[in-house]
């Protein structure tokens, strides 16, 4: 009997090494399915004010560094994204959250150079401060290796941001009616702790669940995606925050309209020290009314402010632009 | 200058029958098998929205007409059709009662798409491109409608982040020869006589393809058959 289910094992082993011959044998026959060999790819170039970067320079530290989480064919699979929440960024489909061009267009070399050192906060991009100014221009080239559409196209025109106007209990004012009235509290909530109506059903464009932003959490040191000064502000509702809900404001927001906006939206961190909350304090904590008038603010207020009908539509065109 | 108004005759008379008295291909769109049940939509947060509506409206993955008819099937020339350019006209997708009016569009690659917000709330307009551009646009009530182009064929699915339930197509082609069903009827008329792939997608069901040949001005008649998936 042993014999016999000895001879039963060895022919399952036999049967099973044939079958596994054969099926290796029809997959040459079979439907191009599996993963291509790397192409060879295109050398690609980055350049920050003076530095030039290049692809061949960043391939190891991005081995080294990056690949891990963003992957060795830089589509977000690397051996630990499954564990990360949010996801890699896939460079495959060179879709940036942090740019200073408008929404659906490629970032600026600057962009990506920046995001590297700044890294992304909420998120398991640490802070690459530790690079030397070369190696990030040699990996922002390199990232552009994955994807055709650095080759395609060109990156879309930085927004024009006019100087910021001073801040006032009226401008703040009139941030927080653009708030309501731009429906941002759909997602942020009234107080933009990030608790809206619609917060709990976002995705990405992957179809991971996503959080907005809520800005009553953080403290002094609380930062945002893309930045953490008022300009960065400003630049992330004007751009949008590609591959994620975050729409771009450029065609509905006119630039001294985006000053009030960045200026209410700073009295939403109320744990957080700012010039904002100060002048809050100051008109005694609670923000008056918007009246509609006041959208015609007398020249004096700031140099900054357009003063002519005529420049406004410039500025429109420049800040807001298409 | 004598010859030049003979020419015009006769490239007319050459024209005018492909153009004008060329084939049809038209037939139904069918589905075998039990689609999934629509769900309602609860507008409850949205109730400038909910109150357009007097009964709830449902999802529209999967639209039925009478006799197992299937709706909303983008029916399109994919090969032998000739290499025509966008049309001048824009093609409109309205946003109305926290829908997408139509559910699907199609339109040429190049074609000018006007995205208009007919709601009292604001909009973001998202088509999830992956071969073309991805964007996403705030649409404020009242604001001006939204234009853009799509370079590349693709079929886009779009989405508004504010009101998670809104979801539509843009169906990108290069022809336009194409057509989109109604009560499971499509037509495509104007072919010049040549041998054409006819393509039918759904959303939900996957494409189907055909192979017609089309000599004269004859109408060809053929069918689509989608096999409903079961969840």
């Amino acid at each position: 009997m042993d014999n016999l289910k000895r001879v039963h094992f060895f022919s399952a082993i036999l049967s099973f090494v044939l079958a596994a011959g054969f099926t290796a044998v029809r997959a040459q026959d079979a439907p191009d399915v599996g993963p291509h060999p790397p192409q060879p790819v295109k050398a690609m170039e980055s350049h920050i004010g003076n530095i030039a970067g290049h692809s061949a320079g960043g391939k190891s530290d991005y081995r080294r560094y990056c690949a891990g989480c963003h992957g060795d064919l830089g589509d977000g699979n690397g051996e630990n994204a499954v564990w990360l929440d949010p996801k890699p960024r896939n460079f495959t489909l060179a879709t940036f959250k942090c740019r200073s061009t408008l929404t659906g267009t490629l970032p600026t070399d600057e962009d990506l150079f920046n995001t590297i050192a700044r890294g992304l906060t909420n998120s398991n991009m640490p802070i690459w401060n530790t690079f030397t100014k070369q190696q990030r221009a040699d990996l922002v080239a390199y990232i552009k290796t994955f994807s055709p559409r650095w080759e395609k196209e060109k990156p879309g025109d930085a927004i024009k941001i006019p100087a910021e106007p001073p801040v006032t209990i009226e401008s703040i004012s009139h941030g927080k009616a653009l708030f309501t009235k731009l429906e941002c509290w759909k997602c942020h909530g009234p107080q933009g702790k990030g608790d809206g109506p619609s917060a709990a059903t976002l995705t990405d464009s992957q179809d991971n669940p996503i959080r907005p932003y809520n800005f009553a959490g953080g403290g002094d040191d609380s930062r945002f995606k893309c930045g953490s000064t008022n300009s960065d502000i400003y630049k992330i509702f004007i751009t949008g925050v590609d591959g994620t809900p975050m729409p771009s404001f450029a065609d509905v927001i006119q630039p001294n309209d985006a000053w009030d906006l960045v200026h209410f939206l700073r009295t939403l961190q109320v744990k957080r020290h700012s010039k904002e909350n100060d002048v809050l304090k100051a008109a005694g904590g609670a923000i008056p009314a918007y009246v509609e008038k006041q959208a015609a603010a007398p020249a004096s207020q700031s140099e900054n402010r357009p003063a002519a009908p005529a420049s406004q539509s410039e500025n429109r065109a420049a800040g807001g632009g298409n | 200058m004598r010859t030049s108004k003979p020419c015009i005759a006769i490239l007319m008379a050459m024209l005018c029958p492909a153009l004008m008295f060329g084939g049809t291909i038209s037939g139904k769109v069918t589905y075998t098998g039990t689609p999934v049940r629509q769900k309602p939509i609860d507008m409850s947060k949205e109730p400038s929205c909910a109150k357009q509506h007097a009964t709830p409206v449902t999802t529209e993955t999967v639209v039925t007409g009478t006799n197992n008819t299937l709706d909303n099937v983008v029916v399109y020339i994919s090969a032998g059709g000739d290499d025509a350019n966008a049309p001048a006209q824009a093609v409109t997708f309205t946003q109305k009662g926290c829908q997408y009016l139509p559910h699907v569009i199609a339109l040429h690659t190049g074609q000018e798409l006007q995205v208009v917000n007919a709601d009292q709330t604001s909009h973001n307009i998202h088509p999830l491109a992956k071969v073309n551009r991805e964007w996403n646009k705030s649409q404020p009530p009242g604001s001006p409608a939204i234009q853009d182009k799509f370079d590349q064929p693709e079929f886009i699915s779009v989405k508004c982040n504010i009101h998670p339930w809104m979801h539509g197509w843009f169906v990108v082609l290069k022809t336009n020869h194409y057509s989109i069903s109604k009560d499971g009827g499509f037509s495509l008329p104007n072919l010049p006589p040549g041998k054409y792939t006819v393509t039918a997608w759904h959303e939900d069901y996957g494409t189907q393809t055909q192979d017609v040949t089309i000599t004269g001005n004859e109408t060809k008649a053929i069918d689509f058959s989608f096999k409903a998936k079961a969840y």
